[in-house]
């Protein structure tokens, strides 16, 4: 191998500046790459459930919750209007955080994948940001598919609805990279549940997805408020039915994207620590 | 061969591990076209200073040059021309043999062509050509580390770095690994490989350092290391399940030295068959008698007081 080289050519790239070869694909596209090679496999069954999960959601909890909710018009829109966009910025979330955790995990502890592809000339910036981007795919495409479904059903308001996937991959971020830092810590599998039981869950319950954070007690808003989810959950509906945001669509955009950089930032430490063996 | 800046120079490289020291300030010179080993028991070393060179682990003191680079600096420019076997595969056990070629070729940023052209040539190379497109998972043990060693080999390296090539794997599996190490070796690839059996250091390496403890205990090629460290042959001797410590002081002066194992005592003489009928003038019945060649074990053996299996 060696290129056929003989040892006198070795010797002479040896003393030579390392050639450095024009690089037909970024590192982190190549990393994307590999992961979108294994999401092949599954690809189906992501899009069917992206179609599915809406569906059901709707039907249940937008026509059957929503009667008993609309009766009492304490909204001053139809329940399910209220809650699609909510539960589309979920999705997201919840599509992020789980290609976050265990995967990520399996990729230190049994599978090895990280260790193989730090033995590569890839930076682990380029294994973040390869990984995080096929991540946002999927919150894409599931996001999308979402939309699709909340168009028959009638809980479109606005044209600005189209963002409303880019706001569930901005969710998606802000919660991937920071659970990739988690990810990368945790030994244990146990741990990973902990942080869909009390981490995921509440998140969903309380950031203003099924009922508005003002009926939340005085002193739980502020925990609401610094839940990631609720900013995307807010952005999501005012994209959705053209209504105002709580705050400014800037404050948060902006605090999303901090949890996303501070995120990366995290993960960044975490997995230079791990695969320095 | 010799001449020219080594590919590989570390001296006095030191790694530990919170108190405990796994490499305790070893020089080494690897030079091009040359296999060198790392010969050395579990525990001694070897796997952490293979990490270091590969640039994934920083050295915790001494100095180190890969590739004439500097591994803490310029590690993406040194593993790009690196090809690494771990110890533990790594493959994607969901994705075909090939994707697994292809996708890590890729990480080097080679084209896709030519990623696809070389998994091609690679699958051929280490006989897996007709298991290409199915799936890792079920390939057996030899396969698949025979995969990791083609996934090595994807970009052309200049230094192709093995961990325990073959451990773990059946004696059959182990030829054919060596077979496809051995014509790499001929193609002049540089090769460095650690390995704790001693058939393996003396079958692939021109040259190798015994580690034991995290320094290195002797350096040679296995011919100079058993010149040096052994005699020629060796008289294995079994008595039964008879306690062997007194029988040991009966061969005193027969051979050069008498090591005593817990089941045989190892008669150390340049010429072994001189030496077995001096046994039995000395009223000595062993139950057993083989006269072999000495090798790396005995050399090891001798520097360290232990066997390589025990140590």
């Amino acid at each position: 191998m060696a290129g056929g080289g003989t040892p006198a050519d070795l010797d002479a790239a040896v003393t030579a500046a390392a050639p450095q070869g024009v690089r037909a694909v970024h590192p982190a596209m190549a990393v994307l790459e590999y992961f979108l090679v294994g999401y092949k496999r599954v690809w189906r069954g992501t899009v069917f459930s992206s179609f599915a999960l809406p569906v059901l959601f709707f039907l249940g909890m937008g026509v059957a919750v929503g009667a008993y909710v609309d009766r009492g018009g304490n909204l001053d829109m139809p329940y399910l209007q209220f809650i699609a966009p909510g539960l589309l910025a979920f999705t997201g979330l919840q599509i992020a955080m789980m290609e976050s955790g265990f995967p990520v995990l399996g990729n230190f502890k049994w599978h090895k994948i990280y260790f193989g592809m730090a033995s590569a000339p890839l930076r682990v910036g380029d294994m973040l940001l390869g990984q995080l981007g096929y991540i946002s795919l999927r919150v894409l495409v599931a996001a999308t598919g979402f939309l699709l479904v909340m168009v028959p059903f009638g809980a479109i308001g606005s044209a600005w609805a189209v963002l409303t996937p880019l706001v569930a991959v901005l969710v998606g971020l802000a919660v991937a990279t920071p659970m990739f830092a988690y990810s990368a810590t945790v030994q244990s599998p146990n741990l990973m549940a902990i942080m869909f039981r009390f981490g995921m869950l509440p998140m969903m319950l309380f950031s203003g997805v099924f009922f508005p954070v003002e009926q939340l007690p005085g002193a739980l808003q502020p925990v609401a408020h610094a839940l990631p989810l609720w900013h995307g959950v807010e952005l999501s509906r005012a994209a959705a039915l053209d209504v105002n945001a709580a705050w400014p669509v800037a404050v948060h955009a902006g605090y999303l994207a901090l949890w996303c950089v501070v995120g990366f930032a995290l993960a960044r430490i975490r997995f230079i620590k791990r695969l320095a063996v | 061969m010799t001449d020219g800046a080594p590919l590989i120079s570390a001296r006095g490289l030191i790694k530990r591990f919170g108190d405990f020291t796994a490499v305790d300030g070893i020089d080494v010179d690897v030079h091009a076209g040359e296999a060198f080993g790392f010969l050395g028991p579990n525990g001694a070393g070897k796997s952490s200073t293979m990490r270091m060179i590969g640039c994934v682990s920083p050295p915790s003191g001494g100095e180190l040059r890969v590739l004439g680079m500097d591994p803490q600096r310029q590690g993406p420019d040194i593993r790009a021309r690196l090809g690494v076997c771990p110890q533990e595969d790594n493959l994607d056990q969901e994705l075909t043999a090939r994707e697994n070629l292809v996708t890590y070729a890729r990480y080097f940023g080679i084209g896709r062509k030519v990623a696809r052209q070389r998994a091609d040539e690679l699958l051929e190379f280490v006989q897996l050509s007709e298991r290409a497109g199915s799936k890792v998972e079920p390939l057996s043990g030899g396969m698949k580390r025979r995969l990791t060693i083609a996934r090595a080999l994807v970009n052309e390296p200049d230094i192709v770095m093995l961990d325990e090539p073959t451990t773990g794997l059946d004696p059959q599996a182990r030829h054919l690994v060596w077979e496809r190490l051995f014509r790499l070796k001929q193609r002049g690839t540089t090769l460095v490989l650690t390995t704790h059996y001693m058939d393996e250091a003396e079958q692939l390496c021109d040259r190798l350092v015994i580690m034991d403890g995290g320094a290195v205990a002797a350096e040679g090629s296995p011919r100079e290391l058993i010149e040096r460290y052994s005699t020629r042959e060796v008289v294995e001797l079994r008595f039964g399940t008879d306690a062997l410590e007194p029988y040991a002081s009966k061969l005193d002066g027969i051979g050069a030295r008498v090591e005593v194992l817990p089941d045989r005592i190892l008669l150390y003489a340049d010429d072994g068959d001189t030496a077995v009928p001096a046994v039995y003038e000395r009223n000595l019945t062993p139950s057993g008698v083989l006269v072999r060649r000495a090798s790396l074990e005995d050399v090891f053996l001798h520097l360290t007081g232990r066997t390589l299996v025990e140590a």
